[in-house]
């Protein structure tokens, strides 16, 4: 397990790598260049020749990027322009409001998918397996923010149970219950379609176990059903579950940013929002270095666990 | 069974995809007023008015009329990025998968740094940089879903290189161009066709989101994704002008993945739709 987790790691480096590269040349892209970008369309010719040679646009690009990865090495990202900060400290600062929405999302998306799809594979074919596959091809279809639109709506605006944007209330806000009920229609928001894509490979994980020996040698001892499922069934059924759980790393920290920017959630997803509008291209770049790093990360993490839980993996 | 049902969601697909097809084909037809036209006395009106049967927008725009001239840009955006990343796609995972070695391997290694992006972060990124448009927003989405066809067909090809007919073909003294496009693409398009079909629906849903973001089609244009954005501001007073263009959003994507469902079910019944 160890030799694969170290094989593993370093094959995350050339990736690592790759998204820096891919992340610098994004400004390659642009329409003119950066200079252009930071002075605005009245800024004088020499003002832009002087902005260039100061960043090193004038530079290969080789040197460029040689420029850019030193400054990353050392924690430096650029200059924010709507911020007026740098952006490795806004990052930092909203760093912790998104991965408390991401954590409270995949925690409830992992046990409410797993609770679900355990529940469904108990009677597959039933009006609950039915009712599931049309959730399923609802939620498949709905970008999230028109779902939090309408969470807004219902539980916001027509029933007024819970706060509908911002983290806390501009009142007496601040306390733990009051960040729980700012976080509960985001959350749901985020972790909806997850949580779909979890109940469906955890209904059709189990299905391919029920039928093994080894739960026929349960039941045949005379044991319960929930012990059969729990204890006999759905640990053999996690592995499949667990590398889906993981890919929906990469859904929520995408997703965030079209429901921090529904909610107004005071994370990196709204930032990068107002980013875009801005047209904060240092800002954008790293906030996507960024997220694209911790997909990186929860991924090389997700694998390492999935050799622990199941060992056949290193003979492949 | 899986047979029936896959004929099932073709058929409910089709139709589905047809009534929207329609709409935008004859949106100049069937709408009641110019989408562009704004009255500010008739503003936030509610559903069902006389003369504005979905009412109206903040600014006083008919919203059934923008509704069918978007239907219009939202099959183009659905469609056109997936049939050119499907082109580009395809060339690319048909000559590295045919020819293996070093062009194979970098290949992929380019592949699995565009996956390390999450979602819809390369493609924000990059319409970002090239600034907020329809045009920029569909090169955005060819770039990020390119890797993805790529490695579908070169899947299929890899599969397809071992197969006696390959081998046959080869024995014949034809040309590598000749096997690959005459010999092996034809044995590999059901998938792709099915993979595509799929795309279809989450690009439904990509450029709804890219757009919703303010990185698509600009104001005044009626889009989809935008109508949803700028309604946000009458949410209390006017849900509908943010709902229904939500609602259009969920149908569209709804029959593209009916579509690919059903033809993943006729076409393969192994390839169960548990699979992710």
């Amino acid at each position: 397990m160890i030799a694969f987790t170290v094989r593993r790691l370093f094959q995350t480096i050339p990736v690592v790598l790759g998204v820096t590269l891919v992340t610098f040349l994004l400004t390659q892209i642009l329409p003119g260049d950066l200079a252009d970008v930071l002075l605005g369309p009245t800024a004088t010719e020499e003002a832009r020749r002087q902005l260039r040679a100061a960043m090193g646009l004038d530079r290969s690009l080789v040197v460029q990027y040689g420029t850019y990865m030193w400054h990353l090495l050392h924690g430096d990202l650029g200059q924010s322009l709507v911020f007026a900060q740098p952006v490795g400290a806004v990052l930092a600062n909203r760093l912790a409001n998104t991965a408390v929405l991401a954590v409270a999302a995949i925690v409830i998306s992992s046990v409410g998918g797993i609770a679900i799809g355990t529940w469904v594979a108990l009677k597959p074919g039933s009006l609950r397996d039915h009712s599931l596959s049309t959730s399923v091809l609802f939620l498949n279809a709905m970008p999230p923010f028109w779902l939090g639109l309408i969470l807004i709506l219902v539980f916001g605006l027509e029933l007024r149970w819970l706060p509908t944007s911002g983290m806390t209330s501009a009142i007496d806000g601040g306390g733990a219950l009051d960040l729980a009920a700012h976080m509960v229609l985001p959350t749901l928001t985020l972790a909806a379609w997850s949580m779909a894509v979890i109940t469906r490979m955890t209904r059709s994980a189990l299905l391919d176990v029920i039928d093994g020996d080894f739960i026929r040698t349960a039941r045949s001892r005379g044991l319960g059903e929930a012990r059969i499922i729990l204890r006999h069934a759905l640990p053999n059924a996690l592995p499949p579950i667990i590398t889906v759980i993981g890919l929906q790393a990469g859904f929520l920290l995408s997703g965030a940013v079209l429901t921090e920017t529904v909610f107004s959630w005071p994370g990196i997803g709204l930032a990068l929002y107002q980013g875009i509008a801005a047209r904060d291209l240092p800002f954008i770049q790293g906030g996507i270095l960024l997220l694209a790093l911790i997909f990186v990360v929860i991924n090389f993490a997700v694998d390492a666990l999935y050799a622990y839980v199941n060992p056949k993996i290193e003979l492949q | 069974m899986t047979q029936r049902r896959g004929n099932a969601g073709i058929v409910a697909g089709l139709a589905l995809l047809g009534v929207i097809v329609v709409v935008a084909v004859f949106a100049n037809v069937l709408a009641p007023h110019d989408p562009l036209l704004a009255d500010p006395s008739r503003r936030n009106l509610g559903l069902f008015t006389t003369g504005h049967w979905l009412g109206t927008d903040e600014l006083g725009r008919d919203i059934l009329s923008r509704l069918l001239f978007g239907a219009r840009l939202a099959l183009l955006v659905a469609v056109l990025p997936t049939m050119i990343a499907l082109i580009l796609g395809g060339v690319i995972g048909l000559a590295v998968g045919y020819a293996g070695g070093a062009w194979d391997g970098a290949t992929m290694r380019l592949f699995d740094v565009m996956f390390a992006f999450p979602g819809i972060l390369l493609a924000l990124g990059i319409g970002a940089a090239l600034g907020a448009g329809l045009g920029s927003m569909i090169v955005a989405m060819v770039v990020v879903t390119i890797p993805a066809f790529g490695r579908v067909v070169r899947g299929g090809v890899l599969a397809a290189k071992q197969e006696l007919y390959v081998e046959a073909a080869r024995s014949l003294g034809y040309s590598h161009w000749r096997v690959a496009a005459r010999h092996i693409l034809p044995n590999i398009l059901g998938p792709i066709v099915v993979y595509a079909t799929l795309q279809t629906g989450r690009n439904v849903i990509l450029a709804a989101s890219l757009s919703f973001l303010g990185l698509g089609p600009q104001p005044p244009t009626p889009d989809w994704g935008q109508m949803l954005s700028s309604g946000r501001t009458a949410l209390a007073v006017a849900p509908h002008i943010s709902t229904i263009p939500g609602l259009a959003i969920v149908l569209l994507a709804i029959a593209f993945n009916l579509l690919g469902d059903g033809a993943r079910d006729l076409l393969d019944p192994r390839m169960r739709r548990e699979q992710p």
